[in-house]
């Protein structure tokens, strides 16, 4: 947990250096160990963090809160998350159609070295390739001959012999053919014309060099060429074509960019591997020029030590600014991405969890796109459905599901050689003709052609198989590919995936004994993943598993069995009870608000020095709970309080989603809050290294009685506000005092060189705030800080906003005495009155299920469940057996009551639905938002009120309100409002030239600069704003002529 | 009730209101759906056209009123009210929840606490304590007041929690009533030897005849106020005053106090049988029984209609809203008091009696 300051929490790399020294003839070899080359920052509760593995008594003794998610950095005393980046997969094919309908496919190459992009399209049913380095588009028969395809037959063949690919080809030969480029020689040459890169030669061994190292390092760069070898790259583009072809006969084959399993998220491991490369390979080039420029000038006799070059605070800046900033700038990979990293917000503890699982889009948010904002049929289970911001991100920035994977990189090799070895035909032993033989498949790993497998089926169960057992890594993916007649195998990061359990022919293997053994502890989730009974299945592999919800569900055909059906809502939708029976954007709403919800931040809350914490004084734990609730801990960190929910109409202060309250229950402590708010004073320290001081409060002597002034009554003796005490406006809380002389030699200062500088607070008018706490830190640049925590505890009144789980936000219309509201036979006061208008257009069936929930829970005192979908499986109570809880403890089956009125003390004329209900409190409070104004501060430029209530601003009549007062012709009022109440100003002007002149003090006389005299000027009244126009025009040489006319 | 053509209905005796409208005066239909009738007639001059009079006669409602206490323990109370009208009855509980006095702690001086309880929170929690004490023994402060014996009790909590010992949890007894009144000196900023105190008793209020021999203490023993580790203090005085329910329900003599109208629950025609077992298994809180009328021939029979929760599960269903009807009686009120503690219930209610007299006195006065 930070406390602010210049803190990271940050772990040291070491590195053992071997260098070696001397000539040839006798090389000595130096070792070095550990040694210290950086600091690397730490995320929280990951593997090499301290908190790591610890139980709750531990964490409590390092004052940690066991339910904090972990999953940020602490830089530079702020928490941070990086932000999970969503991005379209690399290294793969992808068909589409651009804005002009023409077919294309393109792949993002990205190796270790270099990121390219490669495009081929068609057009006018010719095929050409389209790189950034070349002039203009090539075609592709020309890039098949350059890399040695000669033969045309053989094209056709790669592509496929079918009469009708070859037939849609034929274009592309006729055109090479016509442009008479027929060998390797003829195609490099026209090849080399076009690239643009590097210097433009005429000689055409140096064209034929560059469209060498073009085709070898730019086009297709994943697939690598060993010796020379294009064939793997020709095969490759062979596959390419074929799927264009494939696209032009049937559109179905076309690649959805939105689709899941196309995408790849790249989680905070990958964006610091990614800088810590680069930086790495930047200290080891500044440390050979630093090393070669300093060898030079010693003896050889005396070998510099090499380890002295290394300067580690390369590295540890390196890493720690970006994170800092959310700045990612990478120029070897292209890369400026701002807004990486953001500060975490605690304002609860669902916001803080949110942020975690929150996955930042690829596109801007601006794009008017529809496409990639809809709800793909592939997040099924992977990203939440409901947990999307409205606006603008709506759609594009997603959250994670509850059980979601992301994937990390496996290592290639082993599974390129299992793969070999499970009966995959090698590429470089295959003819073209039998690349796509009729009774053969593809296998394609991570991207990369590996040859072809004569039973795809086989071998795929076989990698499953393997996979089950846990002899290659558990999230490795076998796909088999139908349509395209491939077999796809995925071993790279950031795909997501999430675990299922396997069924046998629609038999779980989960069994009865398995169940109890994980409820008694004896096995664990991860038991069940190694003994092969659940498995990881990313996207593209859930293609070819038929999966059952539930295991009854099941058929002959199933492979696979769903865990819970809640899971593929996220944490924020994760609260929301029966979240299947509302309509869909309450539930997106509510996750939005849940964010807001006051009430408690972590364990350790009240140790924190957060700059506003907003905190519930009474949170309680939902009466009707779901799973998910269990499992994240809200249970224990609630944010919201059960009300009594009567659903009525009462008062008429309830209009417009507004709620009445009950004012004992106010009384009794429900939806009272402590909002803390941190100030800090510097201790400044200046240039001539004078530096502020803070000294105990002075008496001053009034009526001959020494006493102290009252601003500065709860200041200690030490001059600073001691914790405890009541601070008002205008209250000191840090008597400092500055150097009057703050440049030039420093001397001795003496008391009379000090001018007061006193740290004023400024809070709200009439409030009681505290001071909660205290303390005194150094700063970044070694100053002496002082935080203060003032809190304020406030309970709720007209205008708080509350909203219960279901998106149903309102604010307080009034509230009302306990003898007015109205009373159940068994007595029972609801504490807020809710209008049933907010039910018919919203369709919040879940918050009417939740109610009736809470009822028959507090009735027979067992926690009801309202978990997403759980009512097969037992996660969710029935309505029918709620009523019947209702029932027995003689409630209506439909939550209706008897209620008579408060105020006539007569039953009312209909039976009240109530119960209660799960409200939170949310962050917007009228006292910090209410504002009005007589008079005020101006602003200087403009001398118009300022704007804003920070500045205490005034209410702006706009060009709206203007043209309602136009239309009525209140002439008058707009008068005043424009003129006299904003910025009047008398103006003196020269009738004879129409310009602006001044008010002469010396001669006492208005004056006319242009015309050199006071002949004829008049002063007229006109906004000041206006005058400031005119005068700025005349800066920049446009003459505003005012004609004025008597009346 | 059925409708019937006004020429097929039977005469109605003088004096006396027909069947159905003497129904719907005196009790409140509680259908399936809706409740009906559910207000009174105020108007005594409402059946004036059928010659007959619903005025009140005070000898009428002298001769009907009649209170039954049906339970009356150290805090609760439930009676009977019958014959009167509901306003009476409503203007009773509303009184009881905001206007009678009670006393409560209203200001808390903090000398020291370093709890994790904050100062505002932790005073809350000690205003809401019930302190069993007599109101009507002390006076209402206000503003200019200066505190004294005759309208402030002051409790005292000091507690602390040893290091190295375990976890302590304050609760409502340690507080202890101060009777010769505070004992913090008054911090005035003026450097002078007068050391004035925060309450000024001219003495102590255990001489008072009524305190000493029943000390003031907090009703129950056993409220939480608040939980300190290793090492935490608290230290405080807390002040009651006198106040009502109106302005902080800590002020409140009752939990709550409520009424019911007493349920009726008629038989529209006789139910047998198969039927008879579904009726009685219907109703949750067992208001009808069986009775046997011989030769295995089963009888429903309303036998606790007191008990009936309106839940209406005996009218839910096809056809039973025309077998059974529930109402409710309009003039006969089922009043429970929950008393807090400071004061008895049957004394609640009989005070209450008291602010109602003296606020008619008041109408009466300001009229005349």
């Amino acid at each position: 947990m930070p406390s602010e300051g210049p803190y990271v929490y940050a772990a040291p790399i070491y590195v053992d250096v071997e260098y070696s020294i001397g000539s040839q003839s006798h090389k000595s070899i130096e070792k070095k160990e550990r040694v210290l080359i950086g600091r690397m920052p730490i995320m929280l509760r990951s593997r090499l963090c301290t908190l790591n593995g610890k139980d709750e008594a531990e964490l409590a003794k390092l004052g940690e809160c066991p339910l904090d998610p972990g999953g940020y950095f602490v830089v530079k005393g702020a928490e941070k998350v990086i932000l999970i980046q969503e991005q379209l997969s690399k290294n793969r094919i992808i068909i589409d159609s651009d804005s002009k309908g023409r077919i294309m496919a393109s792949v993002t190459s990205s190796t270790a070295e270099t990121k390219t992009k490669t495009v081929i399209f068609m057009e006018k049913e010719k095929i050409y390739l389209q790189l950034n380095q070349l002039k203009k588009k090539v075609p592709i028969v020309v890039i098949m001959k350059a890399m040695g395809m000669e033969s045309d037959q053989e094209i056709v063949q790669m592509i496929g012999r079918d009469p009708r690919y070859s037939s849609l080809f034929i274009p592309s030969l006729q055109e090479c053919a016509m442009m008479k480029i027929f060998t390797q020689r003829q195609a490099l040459e026209y090849l080399g014309e076009m690239v643009s890169m590097g210097k433009t030669s005429s000689d055409p061994s140096v064209k034929v060099e560059k469209a060498c190292e073009l085709l070898l390092n730019v086009f297709l760069a994943n697939v690598p060429v060993k010796q020379g070898n294009f064939r793997p790259k020709c095969i490759y583009v062979a596959v390419m074509l074929r799927r264009m072809v494939d696209a032009v006969l049937n559109a179905d084959t076309f690649d959805d960019k939105d689709y899941v399993g196309n995408k790849r998220l790249e989680l905070s491991g990958q964006l610091i591997s990614l800088l810590f490369e680069d930086l790495f390979k930047n200290m080891n080039n500044d440390i050979l020029l630093a090393f070669d420029k300093s060898f030079d000038k010693r003896s050889r006799s005396n070998p510099p030590n090499f380890i002295k070059y290394i300067f580690p605070d390369t590295i540890t800046k390196g890493l720690e600014k970006p994170i800092s900033t959310g700045n990612w700038d990478l120029k070897r990979f292209k890369m400026h991405r701002k807004g990486v990293s953001q500060v975490l917000s605690r304002l609860s503890f669902i916001a803080a969890l949110g942020y975690m699982t929150k996955v930042s889009p690829q596109f801007e948010k601006t794009r008017k796109v529809s496409g990639p904002r809809a709800l793909q049929p592939s997040q099924w289970g992977m990203l939440c459905p409901c947990d999307t911001p409205e606006g603008e991100g709506c759609g594009l920035t997603k959250n994670l599901a509850l059980m979601t994977h992301v994937t990390t990189d496996d290592e290639e090799g082993p599974l390129i050689y299992l793969c070999y070895t499970l009966g995959v035909e090698d590429l470089e032993l295959l003819s073209a003709e039998e690349l796509h033989s009729p009774n053969s498949y593809l296998v394609i790993f991570n991207g990369l052609i590996l040859g072809k497998h004569r039973r795809p089926q086989y071998f795929s169960n076989a990698v499953r198989r393997l996979r089950r057992s846990g002899k290659i890594g558990e999230f490795v993916s076998v796909f088999v590919n139908e349509k395209q007649r491939c077999v796809y195998l995925a071993s790279d990061g950031g795909r997501v995936c999430r675990p299922l359990v396997i069924a046998d022919k629609g038999v779980s293997r989960i069994k009865d004994h398995h169940m109890k053994e994980l409820q008694d502890g004896v096995r664990s989730f991860n038991d069940f993943l190694r003994e092969g009974l659940l498995e990881y299945l990313d996207v593209n592999e859930e293609n070819n598993a038929l999966i059952a919800l539930y295991e009854g569900e099941a058929t002959e055909k199933t492979t696979h069995i769903e865990i819970e059906p809640f899971t593929i809502l996220g944490v924020c939708a994760g609260l929301i009870p029966f979240p299947h029976h509302n309509q869909s954007p309450r539930n997106t709403y509510q996750c939005a608000m849940g964010k807001q919800a006051m009430g408690n931040i972590a364990y350790n809350q009240l140790c924190r020095m957060d700059t506003l914490l907003n905190l519930l004084v009474y949170p309680q734990r939902p009466l009707l709970t779901t799973k998910t609730i269990e499992l994240i801990g809200f249970d224990k960190l609630g944010a919201g309080q059960n009300a009594t929910v009567a659903v009525m109409s009462y008062s008429g202060y309830d209009i417009e989603d507004a709620i009445v309250m009950n004012k004992s229950s106010l009384d009794r402590g429900f939806g009272r809050c402590i909002v803390m708010k941190k100030y800090s004073v510097k201790q400044e320290t200046y240039q001539n290294n004078t530096s502020d001081r803070i000294v105990r409060p002075q008496m001053e002597i009034v009526k001959g009685e020494l006493r102290l002034d009252p601003k500065m009554q709860i200041l200690d003796a030490d001059g600073i506000a001691s914790p405890g005490e009541i601070i008002r406006p205008h209250n000191i809380y840090v008597n400092r005092q500055s150097p009057k002389c703050t440049r030039g030699e420093s001397s001795k200062l003496l008391d009379s060189d000090y001018r007061p500088s006193p740290a004023t607070f400024h809070g709200i008018e009439g409030e009681t705030t505290v001071i909660d706490r205290v303390a005194l830190c150094t700063d970044i640049d070694n100053k002496l800080c002082i935080k203060f925590l003032v809190r304020h505890t406030r309970r709720p009144e007209v205008g708080d906003k509350f909203s219960s789980r279901h998106g149903q936000k309102g604010v307080c219309g009034t509230i009302v005495q306990q003898e007015d509201f109205p009373f159940s036979e068994r007595g029972i006061c609801p504490d807020l009155i809710m209008n049933p208008h907010g039910y018919p257009s919203r369709m919040t069936i879940g918050k009417m299920i939740e109610l009736l929930g809470g009822k028959a829970g507090v009735s027979c005192g067992r926690f009801h469940y309202g978990s997403a979908f759980g009512e097969p499986s037992g996660h969710a109570d029935r309505v029918e057996a709620i009523s019947d809880t209702l029932v027995k403890h003689g409630f209506s089956y439909s939550g209706k009551d008897f209620i008579y009125s408060g105020i006539t003390g007569c039953p009312l004329q209909a039976y009240i639905f109530m119960g209660p209900i799960y409200y939170q409190k949310l962050k917007h409070m009228v006292i910090d938002k209410m504002h009005a104004r007589a008079r005020g501060p101006k602003v200087m430029l403009t001398r118009q009120p300022t704007e804003g209530r920070s500045r205490d601003g005034g209410l702006r009549l706009g060009e709206m309100e203007r043209d309602c007062l136009i239309a009525y012709g209140a002439s008058m009022l707009l008068f005043e409002r424009l003129m006299v109440s904003s910025d009047p100003y008398e103006a003196k002007v020269c009738k004879k030239c129409g310009l602006l002149g001044y008010y002469n003090h010396k001669l006492k006389t208005p004056y006319c600069t242009m015309c050199k005299n006071r002949d004829n000027i008049s002063s007229m009244k006109l906004p000041y704003a206006c005058k400031l126009l005119f005068q700025e025009m005349q800066s920049m040489n446009i003459v505003p002529r005012l004609q004025l006319t008597e009346d | 009730m059925p409708r019937i053509s006004a020429l097929d209905m039977p005469d109605v005796p003088m004096g006396q209101l027909p069947e159905h409208l003497e129904l719907q005066r005196t009790r409140v239909l509680c259908g399936a759906d809706a409740p009906t009738h559910t207000e009174g007639i105020q108007y005594s001059g409402a059946y004036a056209s059928m010659e007959v009079d619903i005025g009140l006669r005070i000898e009428n409602f002298c001769r009907d009123f009649r209170i039954d206490v049906i339970r009356l323990t150290e805090d609760e109370m439930e009676f009977d009210m019958v014959g009167i009208d509901v306003a009476l009855a409503n203007a009773f509980r509303r009184i009881i929840i905001s206007e009678l006095p009670t006393m409560a702690i209203e200001k808390v001086l903090m000398v020291s606490n370093t709890s994790v309880i904050q100062d505002e929170v932790l005073a809350h929690r000690l205003g809401l304590i019930p302190i069993e004490v007599d109101p009507r023994l002390f006076e209402y402060i206000s503003e200019n007041d200066s505190p004294n014996e005759k309208n402030t009790i002051v409790f005292k909590l000091h507690v602390s929690c040893k290091r190295n010992g375990p976890r302590f949890t304050v609760k409502s007894d340690q507080l202890k009533w101060l009777p010769k009144g505070s004992e913090l000196e008054m911090e005035t900023g003026v450097k002078s030897s007068i050391k004035k105190k925060y309450t000024s008793f001219s003495c102590g209020q255990d001489t008072l005849p009524e305190l000493s021999s029943k000390p003031i203490r907090v009703k129950h023993d056993d409220i939480i106020i608040a939980k300190l580790g290793p090492g935490q203090e608290i230290e405080l005085e807390a002040h009651a005053v006198k106040g009502v329910g109106k302005t902080h329900a800590k002020w409140s003599p009752v939990a709550t106090a409520w009424y019911r109208m007493l349920p009726e629950v008629v038989l529209l025609e006789e139910v047998e049988d198969e039927m008879a077992v579904e009726l009685v298994n219907k109703c949750p809180v067992k208001v009808f029984d069986i009775e046997d009328v011989g030769k295995g021939q089963k009888k429903v029979v309303v036998s606790r209609p007191r008990a009936c929760t309106l839940c209406r599960e005996c009218i839910r269903g096809e056809g039973w809203e025309n077998r059974v009807a529930l109402r409710r009686v309009k003039n006969h009120f089922i009043f429970t008091i929950e008393s807090v503690g400071q004061l008895p219930p049957e004394t609640l209610f009989t005070e209450a009696i008291k602010i109602l007299e003296d606020k008619c006195d008041r109408v009466i006065s300001e009229l005349s």
